[in-house]
């Protein structure tokens, strides 16, 4: 570190005695520097010892590496999600968003949780930057800003594996997360454009609510090579016609809306539609994490598995209850048992009919 | 005034007759290759029940998707402009639009508790119209219970309390609701769409918006008579605030049930009225029919322009201010340049 300027120098020293006066440890002078995703230089203390995350994909990476660091969820578990992963994590409190659409953690929140650092997996635009640049010039805690984008996956378990100071257990994970999307990829790269599926994303309780293309919601569909027919408009989330619906005749719905998947069946406009007819319409798993769309982290892997079966079923024959096994014990720490992951296919949507 | 008061039947038939026309436009346009003819055909064989012998997904979209959402279109535009015309009649005042009481909140904030709780559509649509039952009833028993020398403005204030008190409750709810699922779906919900409405959904909204409005057309005369002042009204020997009850009733009826079908919808209950009374001038008894029919197709002309401008929806809460507001200063222009 260079000489600092008096006028920074003093900052620092008003901080520090700010920390002081408020009663909790300043952290260790900064070791080593890190450059995050949205190029910002952030000082690393020595050790990191208690994480705070700041957004659900971020709580799920840091889960995943390092359970012992998470201070807290962004959310309370609701109880059916709670029976996953061990009760001392589940039970861990409820500390609420720093960023986001919803900001509902406040930064003295954060500043109670007494974090070594803040992170957050997402995206990397310069709202969000500035966001991490102000909250730390406020808390003087180190906030590490990573691209939550889903073919980045590994290399962000990498890079939060080392900021979190488990770099084998990230070369462990990460290696498992690219071998996933490496046979995926491989194997679809095999099959011709004209074959790919046509897949529709319905969301909300209507189902006409939908990701366009390049949106972070459907990026499973994006690397799974299909073609979302919604993708020829570039954005994020929008309403779309029932007409233009039918119009698209997707081959493939998938939706998240439990309600939507219900009804459906039942609604003859939707039943013009091709995934309808040959009742290829899926409900992803939400438990403890979605399998697809949200949050967007590093939870949807085992979902791309699911997926690339609904969508290619002649080339991938997963044993999902194998899979999804290994994928729970690497990343939330417990296999489930053979009856949790049974009952977890058999919900209605999730396997092919 | 433009229509001249001796011909307002004949001019009134007239707008009726183009009304039919946009809707056989409205009946033809889509992203979805089916003509005008088709659409006859496939609507001519659900009427008599005999097979249309068209493609499975050409009737869907006739009789499933368009014919039920240009239905929810016309009924959502007239019942909205016709409680706009008579709270404006009832508030004598021209800046009062359908939600001054509270009815859009209250449906708002309805809807938004449905969504959290994750509720099926038929549930986020029940609840909403309860909303804004529920809001306009505290805003009327809080009003008379506090009473005042003038009990419409007693009623306005109430209403603009009681209504940001609900608009808190919509801000409560979005904060609570997960960012990923939720909040997108409260969202896309207050911002209101046709996109989803299916036959099911345009009957049972039907009940409260011709509940509303029907009552409304009864007593438009005796409504022509509250624009009087109190007193006056009192001295024809009107039933001044029974009468003012019941277009409060019938007015939110109207409006919540078009909220509960297409979500908020601003602009058409506030604007259309005026053009109406631009063009009739300001009795009651013409403004409600022309409000109505004017209502109607311009909110069908808005939504054809929603559904067919991108292949993404554009909310009509956007587009109707977008279309009407350079056709409303055309009207102001034409009606106040020309007398000026």
């Amino acid at each position: 570190m260079g000489i600092m300027r008096p006028s920074m120098f003093a900052s620092r020293l008003a901080w520090l005695a700010l920390a002081l006066a408020c009663g909790f440890a300043a952290p260790a002078l900064a070791a080593r520097t890190f450059v995050d995703d949205a190029g910002r230089k952030v000082e690393l203390p020595d050790r990191v010892e208690r994480v705070f995350a700041a957004g659900p994909p971020a709580s799920v990476l840091v889960f995943a590496l390092a359970p012992g660091k998470l201070l807290g969820w962004t959310r309370a578990f609701h109880e059916d999600e709670a029976q996953w992963i061990a009760r001392k994590y589940a039970d861990l409190p409820e500390l609420g968003r720093l960023t986001g659409r919803g900001n509902t953690a406040s930064v003295e929140t954060v500043l109670e949780a007494k974090p070594d650092l803040i992170v957050d997996v997402g995206s990397t635009s310069r709202t969000f930057a500035s966001l991490a640049d102000r909250v730390e010039a406020q808390t003087g805690i180190p906030y590490v800003l990573l691209d939550g984008h889903l073919d980045t996956t590994p290399a962000q378990i990498e890079k939060m594996a080392a900021v979190l100071g488990v770099a084998e257990r990230g070369r462990e994970l990460a290696g498992y997360s690219e071998r996933i999307i490496d046979n995926l990829r491989a194997k679809i790269a095999t099959v011709p454009r004209d074959e790919r599926p046509t897949v529709y994303y319905a969301r909300g309780p209507q189902g006409l609510v939908t990701g366009l293309g390049g949106s972070i919601n459907v990026e499973m569909i994006e690397l799974l090579g299909a073609v979302n027919v919604a993708g020829a408009t570039r954005g994020g989330l929008a309403n779309v016609g029932l007409e233009q619906v039918v119009l698209w005749d997707p081959q493939v719905i998938v939706t998240n809306d439990p309600n939507f998947y219900r009804e459906v069946w039942t609604l003859p406009a939707w039943n013009s539609v091709a995934a309808v007819r040959t009742k290829r319409v899926y409900l992803s798993p939400h438990l403890p994490f979605g399998w697809f769309d949200y949050p967007p982290g590093a939870n949807r892997l085992i979902g791309l598995e699911w997926l690339a079966g609904i969508l290619y079923p002649r080339l991938f024959h997963f044993d999902l209850r194998r899979e999804v096994a290994e994928f729970y014990r690497r990343f939330y720490h417990r296999e489930p048992t053979a009856a949790q992951v049974a009952q977890l296919l058999a919900e209605p949507g999730v396997a092919p009919p | 005034m433009i229509l001249a008061r001796q011909r307002f039947g004949l001019w009134l038939v007239a707008a009726c007759a183009a009304l039919a026309l946009l809707v056989l436009w409205s009946l033809g346009a889509g992203p979805f290759p089916v003509g005008l003819a088709d659409v006859l055909r496939s609507l001519w064989s659900s009427l008599t029940h005999a097979p249309s012998r068209l493609p499975a997904n050409v009737d869907a979209v006739v009789l499933q998707v368009r014919a039920p959402r240009i239905g929810a279109a016309l009924a959502v535009g007239a019942a909205l402009s016709g409680a706009g015309a008579a709270y404006q009649s009832l508030f004598k005042n021209p800046l009062v639009s359908p939600d001054i009481l509270g009815v859009t909140a209250g449906c708002a904030l309805g809807a938004g508790v449905a969504v959290l709780l994750s509720l099926p559509i038929g549930a986020i649509q029940a609840l909403a119209f309860a909303g804004g039952l529920l809001a306009v009833g505290l805003v009327v028993l809080i009003g008379s219970w506090v009473g005042g020398r003038d009990p419409l403005l007693t009623l306005v204030l109430t209403g603009i309390v009681v209504g940001s008190l609900f608009g808190a409750g919509i801000a409560l709810v979005k904060y609570v609701a997960d960012p990923y699922n939720e909040l997108p779906a409260i969202t896309f919900w207050l911002l209101g769409s046709f996109s989803g409405v299916l036959p099911a959904d345009l009957a049972s909204a039907l009940v409260p918006l011709v509940a509303g409005l029907v009552p409304l057309a009864l007593l438009r005369w005796r409504i022509d008579a509250l624009s009087l002042s109190e007193d006056e009204a009192r001295s024809l020997g009107l039933p001044v605030g029974v009468l003012r009850l019941a277009v409060i009733v019938c007015a939110t009826l109207s409006t919540a049930g078009s909220v509960a079908l297409a979500g908020t919808i601003g602009w058409v209950g506030l604007v259309i009225p005026h053009a109406a009374r631009l063009l009739a001038g300001a009795a009651f008894a013409r403004v409600l029919p022309l409000s109505v029919v004017l209502g109607a197709a311009f909110m069908l002309v808005v939504d054809t322009i929603c559904r067919t401008a991108f292949s993404i929806e554009v909310p009509p809460g956007v587009a109707t201010a977008f279309v009407g507001t350079p056709v409303f200063i055309a009207l102001l222009a034409l009606s106040f340049r020309g007398s000026a």
